[in-house]
């Protein structure tokens, strides 16, 4: 949890933060997944804001003015409910806030196995592409060029 | 300031054109520098090696400069441009994050004013650049298909990158059209080749490619330009040109690692900074003898600047695609290329057929555009678009207005104090008609290959980093800055190599061309070596 004590949002900023990207992005059975606020995608996402630090901040600062009280203050419903009546005002912190919790959460291990993917960089292993069908070609082929040749122009 | 020994060619920039350039001059034997603002890349840091392969394209390889911000960028003021500006500044340039999608421009992009009653004809033909392609794309190492009817004819030195599910689906629907598609020639390798291996499909090949398959100029001209006795000084940025009594180019003033002013003399200048940094060098360079700038005695100096529009169209099938495996371009079609006098429109576009994008920029993209909703519902909806997108560029051919321009920013500055470059750029009305007539066929055929849920994006993230016009080509003196061989016409040893010597800039990806024109004009250089002033 080093990244949460590290990424510079005070403990209130974390609070509202968690509280919104849990109803984001909720916990599912169905396909086996965490949701945004695990405690380990919770912490990738903290120790991720880098350069974006500042937008979070901003749109948690809006949040809480438009909540006019911390997340927590209000049961479930209502907060899932302001939740999303703010993210819906859209704006560029928003707009990085929202990526800031997709690009953490599109990396957890458990994610990535219920979307069939290995949890994995791309290198070194890679990835196998089919081929394809090269037959549908053939009536391109067949073709006359389209291309214009400015020497009959 | 201190002043380093002469040399005999200089050039500023080691991108796709200064690479191409160093590699062809070097067989003369002269002593050749080549001073480059950026670094070398290590592939052990591009993005793929981790787990953040995807969120750091929103950071350190952002295709933006301004958010990129690296310490050896320099910022660039786009506010007043529709398109933002795209590129990278190190050792291979812009190739360090392309896309490598490889077309060459068309024989009649040369002749657009005979042709088609618009713009200017180039002072060169495509016949003229012919063999430069050739020995481009074998030096690149192209893989492509032969035997294109939307193309003239030539031969790839590598067979085609695979079509895949999604490449197969983009033929049925265009088969099912009735219209042109081609495998697109990329500069990836789809076998070893000159020590570069083959590419294994790790699908992020804008950001770097982590395997060496993708053919930045770091790893095609540059390491033999190196062993054929090329000095290339990296974490050098020039400030200006300077100019003797006689007004020929005595060599620059550049910054060198640990900051200090450099004096460094040439016999010749080349600008390979592309079509930003090149007319931003000029402009910064003026003195008593040229007060509008280096090279600017027909006031076109970063004028014309061409940024080619390039709209994208979405939508998702049922059936799994191949999403962000392999690389990511597969298909072109040609067939709204060539001017058609029943169009609203003069020129036309190529369209480019895209597998994308991989699990969060997915997510991202399709939050952003209002598709991927939060809460409960999050998860069905997201698991019906990631691996199921299709997406069509249309490559509009952008023409030259002289209001589309780079000039110096009057408050903007890098971190050496230099003044920065300034855009203003808007979209012409032939280009607009001809965006939405190419969204018009995307969506056509997306449609037609059962495609749902469609998204055009206009101008919201389509910067391709094209950055050419700037300092056109051209015989008249007064309606150009170069030659038909890349000499200024006002100062006799400044040549200019890259993207802002184009006179018009096709409906293509540009970098196969540019590097052409840069072969070809040391070709000319050399065959020109002792009358090279006159
Ligand atoms: C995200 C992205 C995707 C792209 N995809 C494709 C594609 O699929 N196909 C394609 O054909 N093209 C593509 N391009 C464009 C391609 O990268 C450029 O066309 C090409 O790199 C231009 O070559 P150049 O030599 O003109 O300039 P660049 O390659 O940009 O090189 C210019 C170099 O000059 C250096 N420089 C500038 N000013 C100074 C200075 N004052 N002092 C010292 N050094 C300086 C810069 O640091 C830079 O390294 C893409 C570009 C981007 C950004």
């Amino acid at each position: 949890m080093d990244g949460l004590t590290k990424c510079g949002l005070s403990a209130d900023e974390l609070a509202d933060f968690r509280r919104i990207a849990g109803f984001m992005i909720p916990a599912d059975a169905t396909y086996d997944v965490p949701g945004a606020d695990d405690p380990l995608i919770f912490a990738d996402i903290a120790s991720s804001l880098g350069v974006d630090r500042e937008d979070v901040r901003a749109a948690l600062t809006s949040l809480r003015q438009f909540a006019g009280c911390p997340l927590s203050d209000m049961d479930d419903g209502r907060a899932e409910r302001v939740s999303f009546e703010f993210l819906a005002q859209q704006g560029r912190p928003i707009q990085t806030l929202g990526r800031m919790v997709l690009a953490a959460y599109y990396r957890d291990d458990r994610v990535m196995r219920s979307i069939g993917r290995e949890p994995r960089a791309p290198y070194p292993k890679g990835h196998t592409v089919p081929d394809g069908d090269w037959s549908l070609l053939e009536v391109v082929k067949a073709r006359a060029p389209i291309w214009r040749d400015d020497r009959k122009a | 300031m201190s002043k380093n020994e002469m040399v005999d060619v200089l050039i500023i920039g080691a991108g796709a054109s200064g690479a191409a350039v160093a590699w062809s001059l070097a067989d003369t034997k002269m002593r050749i520098l080549c001073l480059e603002q950026g670094d070398w890349m290590k592939p052990t840091d591009y993005p793929t090696n981790g787990r953040d392969w995807e969120a750091r394209r929103y950071t350190d390889f952002e295709i933006s400069p301004n958010r990129r911000a690296r310490d050896l960028d320099y910022p660039i003021n786009d506010d007043n441009s529709v398109m933002k500006i795209a590129n990278f500044n190190g050792v291979g340039g812009g190739t360090i994050l392309w896309t490598a999608h490889f077309p060459r421009m068309h024989p009649s992009d040369f002749r657009v004013k005979s042709l088609d009653g618009v713009a200017d004809d180039w002072p060169i033909s495509y016949w003229n650049l012919e063999p430069y392609f050739e020995q481009n794309d074998r030096m690149v190492g192209v893989s492509g298909l032969p035997g294109d009817p939307g193309v003239p004819p030539h031969n790839p030195p590598m067979p085609p990158i695979p079509l895949g599910r999604t490449g197969t689906r983009y033929g049925q629907v265009m088969n099912k059209l009735g219209w042109h598609w081609w495998p697109s020639d990329v500069a990836v390798a789809t076998r070893d080749y000159e020590g570069r291996a083959k590419c294994i499909n790790l699908g992020h090949c804008t950001p770097g490619c982590a395997h060496g398959a993708k053919a930045s100029a770091d790893i095609t001209y540059w390491p033999l330009a190196l062993r054929a006795g090329v000095e290339l000084r990296t974490r050098c940025r020039v400030r200006e040109i300077t100019t003797n009594e006689h007004g020929m180019a005595s060599g620059v003033v550049y910054y060198d690692p640990e900051g200090k002013e450099v004096f460094q003399p040439a016999e010749v200048v080349i600008l390979a900074s592309n079509g930003v940094g090149t007319p931003r060098l000029l402009l910064n360079s003026a003195s008593s003898r040229f007060p509008n700038g280096l090279a600017n005695s027909s006031g076109l100096v970063g004028k014309n600047l061409m940024l080619h529009p390039w709209p994208q169209v979405r939508g998702y099938v049922e059936d799994e695609m191949d999403g962000d495996r392999g690389p990511m371009t597969c298909i072109w079609s040609k067939q709204f290329y060539e001017t058609d006098p029943e169009r609203d429109f003069v020129r036309g576009y190529t369209l480019q057929f895209m597998r994308v994008t991989g699990p969060a920029s997915e997510a991202i993209q399709s939050s952003l555009v209002g598709h991927l909703p939060w809460g409960r519902d999050h998860h069905r909806v997201y698991r019906s678009l990631v691996n199921h997108r299709l997406q069509i560029g249309v490559a509009c051919e952008d023409l030259p207005e002289e209001h589309n321009r780079v000039t110096l920013d009057p408050v903007l500055k890098d971190s050496h104090g230099i003044p920065a470059p300034r855009i203003d750029y808007t979209i012409s009305a032939n280009c607009a008609r001809m965006m939405e007539h190419g969204i018009a066929r995307a969506t056509e055929i997306l449609e037609a290959a059962g495609a749902k849920n469609l998204y055009t994006s206009r101008t919201l993230l389509n910067y391709p980093g094209h950055l050419l016009g700037t300092c056109r080509m051209g015989d008249d003196p007064e309606r150009s800055v170069v030659n038909a061989w890349g000499r200024c016409h006002d100062v006799k040893n400044l040549f200019v190599v890259d993207g802002s010597i184009w006179v018009t800039s096709g409906g293509v990806n540009p970098t196969s061309t540019i590097q052409a024109l840069a072969l070809y004009i040391a070709d000319n250089m050399k065959q020109r070596l002792a009358t090279l002033f006159d």
